[in-house]
């Protein structure tokens, strides 16, 4: 399908999204929308999707002009949308998902299973994506639950296939995978929207390459333009990928953990007896795919969750099972995996949120009273050393870009007197520029001789950062290597392989 | 949006800027428009505007006719709430003229002050928990709590007023800190929540007032009635006036004050307050940075308890002097005023302040009304609750009036992120 979008615009506000923005997808072209968060792309794909209507513009199918009240519209024409947060029920079969909201039914309303089971294998054979219909969507690997999705976006026949960030949760060989899906399905015609800011994938499936920045369409490219090239159009400025790093003496063990065990939520032991030491002037990237237990070895670090066994020592002193506030005043620094969840209070000002966990410490309060002049002092003071852009010091949290909202918490983090820095996921959902930035800030930590754990599973961040990585699969650490190792290598490792 | 013309565009803008930057024009929309419901229930309850509008098809005045009847009883009701609940501009001028009557024309703002006193204490209570994220729905049996407490200290030990009066008041704080702390303490070591937990306590403290009251030496000796002792004078919260002035607002005005100002210390200036807050706001952030959320749960209900049950002994030192079964029970429940008027002031101590004595300024109002023209005090509540409902759900407001909550806005626009 030829699918035109012309002169889109759309308004929140007083804030244009999208100004006036054109693009044409011909048909078996997998077109990437390339630009930094809040550039406007999913504002663009939810107008193509019928959930948002533009102010101005129109969107043309086949040369035919369309225009959707609602998502439903929008499937009828033959538009498919995985998003980014996969949207299905996780005890559900995956015939029951595909099929959800167009059921086949037999007589008295009952769910017919086997037609539905029938036209999953159908649709898999058809275009070769290879799924079980009777699994249970919870027990999958994430690759394959996006294919789930892709599955049930292609069942309603779609011919536009639009891919919301669609690596984002997926290994090195899942997204392997998923590029080669997106091949087969753009050479059997079906037009794909693949919407991203990571360069390399970019670079490895695109046919044609828009960039958009601050909600304009700043240029069409090849796959051929360079990865610094491509980073330069999205940011605005040119951006260094690669961060420097000097050789820094190292010294004693900041961060220790023998044997630590740790369970989840569920009670099951998510951290198998992790044995690691990140000394002093050293950072160590534990990479691995989400959900093999970095999340809770984090936590159990940082005092959130009880060690079950095993010790965890700070620069020397056991502070296994502390209270988070223990750990804090340790030395610990620590940005949190979930940045809106544990690392700030969106309501609050940028000022409170950078005295978060230090708001009784001098010279923040004193007898119990808060001293707002100090506290108004440090934000100023922070605000121009890490370069948050903000309207003003006294703004909501919640008002600051992503990006921004994570240089609060660095920024906050650093701030303190710290024996070992750890840092989850420090750059999730991250433009590029802010990336650079907050690499930096890191690498800077080290050189000054701190610890730095970084929990990432992110494999280009893990390689740009680490002097030494660890490879965690299943609640163990799989691989201790240097940066030198391979991405194959390491990508291996993730899946479990040795 | 193009359809617009210019002037309409930023008339609107206008509008939005004022409504965006007063969270106390949404208020004061809810409560104009709790009137506008008021006058509409008015109508349709009133046989004699009904009767007038059933003619008015019978000759050409008829319909000015119903009109003018319609206004006249409206008018009326509305005109004795506020005389009855502020000011009667007659006996004002009279009093100002003559230099007499002062003492009536007073009254009905002594009333208002001094209902307005103790609902103020408590909801202060119930709005620091909320902004803590606890729902303290039992500040009604902290309150009866602190009243029985300000009335066993007040009654049964004989001091100077210098050392009477403030133990007195302690005794009230302690009472409602008491019953506070077995929900905090179930909530803070076992999980139970506190909205079953506070609610149910109410009424065990309304059961243990009447035990109170009847099987202890607190009772009234020698009466078999369920009353208490009543308060020494050394232990009562004057009249402000003296008590010839006729007027009951009492000294406990300024400990409302004083309630008022600590209130807004501890939430925007101190340390724990801002932990309260932050515990409100954002409870996994909060654990993350160190805070104890197991103190924090116990100290929240230590303050909004205390505070209630200031209220309770407030109220009880400075109308009654003594509790009965009754204190605080139904219609006097100002414990559960408080939880509404505590959303009406958005949890902040000035907005509850105002809040307060709109409460209580309708209530006295309302018995005016009922009095002078016979139409039900419910229709007070009828306004209350509008209003309430009103300030709770900013949507219906906006919709009504056309306006957009643009700070709102902006700030789930953002938090949901346009573009990731």
């Amino acid at each position: 399908m030829r699918v035109e979008l012309r002169n889109i615009t759309k308004r929140f506000g007083s804030f244009t999204a999208n100004d006036s923005i054109s693009l044409t997808v011909e048909p078996g072209q997998i077109h990437c929308l390339l630009g930094e968060n809040g550039a406007g792309k999913s504002t663009l794909m939810n107008v193509l999707f019928g959930l948002l209507h533009p102010d101005d513009g129109e969107i043309l199918l086949d040369g035919e002009r369309v225009s959707f009240a609602n998502s439903g519209e929008a499937v009828r024409h033959g538009i498919g949308m995985v998003h980014q947060h996969f949207m299905l029920v996780p005890v559900f079969s995956v015939a029951e998902n595909v099929v959800l909201g167009f059921e086949p039914t037999k007589s008295l309303n009952r769910l017919d299973h086997e037609t539905a089971r029938r036209e999953i294998r159908d649709l898999s054979a058809k275009y070769g994506l290879d799924v079980d219909p009777d699994a249970i969507v919870e027990s999958l690997p994430v690759g394959v639950q996006q294919r789930v999705e892709i599955l049930k976006a292609l069942s309603h026949d779609a011919r536009l296939l639009i891919l919301d960030e669609p690596t984002a949760v997926l290994t090195p060989q899942e997204i392997e995978a998923l590029i080669d899906i997106m091949r087969a399905l753009a050479a059997a015609g079906t037009s794909i929207l693949f919407i991203t800011h990571k360069l390399k994938e970019v670079r490895a499936v695109a046919d044609v390459i828009t960039v958009i920045r601050q909600g304009r369409v700043i240029d069409s490219v090849s796959p051929e333009t360079s990865e610094s090239d491509l980073a330069a159009l999205m940011v605005g400025r040119s951006v260094s990928l690669t961060v420097a790093k000097e050789p820094v003496e190292l010294g004693e063990g900041s961060l220790e953990l023998r044997d630590v065990v740790v369970r989840d939520d569920r009670g099951l032991v998510a951290v198998n007896g992790v044995s690691l030491t990140v000394r002093a002037g050293e950072i160590v990237a534990l990479a691995g795919v989400q959900g093999n237990g970095q999340t809770e070895l984090a936590e159990a670090i940082a005092g959130m969750r009880p060690v079950e066994s095993g010790q965890i020592l700070l620069g020397g002193r056991d502070i296994t099972n502390n209270s988070p506030r223990e750990i804090l005043d340790a030395g610990l620094g620590h940005v949190p995996e979930d940045r809106h969840r544990d690392g700030l209070v969106l309501s609050m000002s940028v000022a409170d949120n950078l005295v978060l966990n230090t708001p009784r410490r001098a010279p923040f309060a004193r007898r119990g009273t808060r001293q707002l002049a100090a506290v108004n002092d440090n934000a100023r003071d922070l605000v121009q050393r890490f370069d948050i852009r903000t309207t003003g010091i006294d703004a909501t949290a919640g008002s600051l870009s992503g990006g921004n909202q994570q240089k609060v918490i660095v920024a906050r983090e650093l701030s303190r007197p710290l024996v070992a820095f750890m840092a989850s996921q420090p750059t999730r959902g991250l433009d590029v520029g802010s990336i650079e930035y907050v690499h930096r800030q890191i690498v800077a930590e080290r050189n000054a001789g701190r610890g730095v754990l970084i929990i990432s599973s992110e494999l280009d961040e893990v390689l740009a950062l680490g002097d030494r990585i660890a490879v965690m699969y299943a609640g163990r650490i799989t691989g201790l290597v240097d940066s030198s190792t391979s991405r194959e290598e390491i990508g291996l490792l993730m899946a479990g392989g040795s | 949006m193009s359809s617009l013309t210019p002037e309409t565009s930023v008339r609107r803008a206008w509008w939005r800027r004022l409504f965006a930057q007063s969270p106390t024009v949404l208020a004061g929309l809810a409560i104009l428009l709790g009137f506008v419901v008021g006058a509409f229930v008015i109508i349709f309850t009133s046989p004699v505007v009904l009767r007038s509008w059933r003619h008015i098809f019978s000759s050409g005045g008829a319909i000015f006719s119903a009109l003018k009847i319609t206004a006249d009883n409206v008018g009326a009701a509305y005109r004795a709430m506020f005389t009855g609940s502020v000011i009667s501009p007659n006996l004002l001028w009279h009093s100002l003229s003559t230099g007499h009557g002062w003492s009536t024309t007073l009254t009905p703002l002594s009333e208002t002050l001094t209902y307005a006193t103790p609902l103020l204490i408590a909801s202060i209570g119930v709005g620091i928990a909320f902004q803590t994220g606890i729902f303290n729905i039992g500040a009604n049996g902290q309150a009866i709590m602190g009243g029985i407490g300000g009335a066993a200290v007040g009654s049964m030990i004989h001091v100077p007023m210098g050392l009477h009066l403030p133990l007195t008041l302690l005794a009230g704080v302690l009472g409602g800190v008491v019953v506070g702390l077995v929900p905090g303490l179930l909530k803070a070591y076992t999980g139970a929540h506190e909205v079953i937990v506070t609610l149910m306590f109410n009424y065990v403290v309304a059961a243990f007032l009447i035990f109170a009251v009847l099987s202890t030496p607190l009772q009234q000796p020698g009466q078999s009635n369920d009353i208490s002792r009543t308060i020494d004078g050394s232990a009562q919260l004057p009249p402000l006036f003296g008590v010839a002035s006729g007027l009951r607002v009492s000294y406990g005005i300024f400990v409302a004050a004083a309630v008022v100002i600590f209130a807004w210390w501890f939430l925007e200036r101190s340390s724990l307050g801002f932990e309260f807050r932050v515990t409100g706001q954002n409870p996994q952030a909060a654990r993350a940075s160190g805070i104890n959320a197991r103190f924090i749960i116990i100290a929240v209900f230590c303050v909004s308890g205390g505070l209630a049950g200031l209220a309770g002994t407030v109220q009880m030192q400075s109308t009654t002097h003594y509790v009965d079964g009754g204190f605080l029970i139904g219609n006097a429940g100002i414990g559960f005023t408080a939880i509404t008027v505590a959303l009406l002031g958005r949890n902040k101590p000035v907005g509850i302040m105002w809040g307060s004595i709109l409460f209580a300024a309708l209530g006295v109002g309302g018995r005016a009304m009922q009095a002078a023209t016979g139409i039900p005090l419910d229709l007070a509540t009828i306004i209350q609750s509008f209003v309430v409902l009103l300030v709770a759900t900013p949507v219906m407001i906006t919709e009504i009036f056309r306006l957009r909550h643009v700070s709102t806005q902006r700030i789930q626009l953002a938090t949901q992120g346009w573009g990731s």
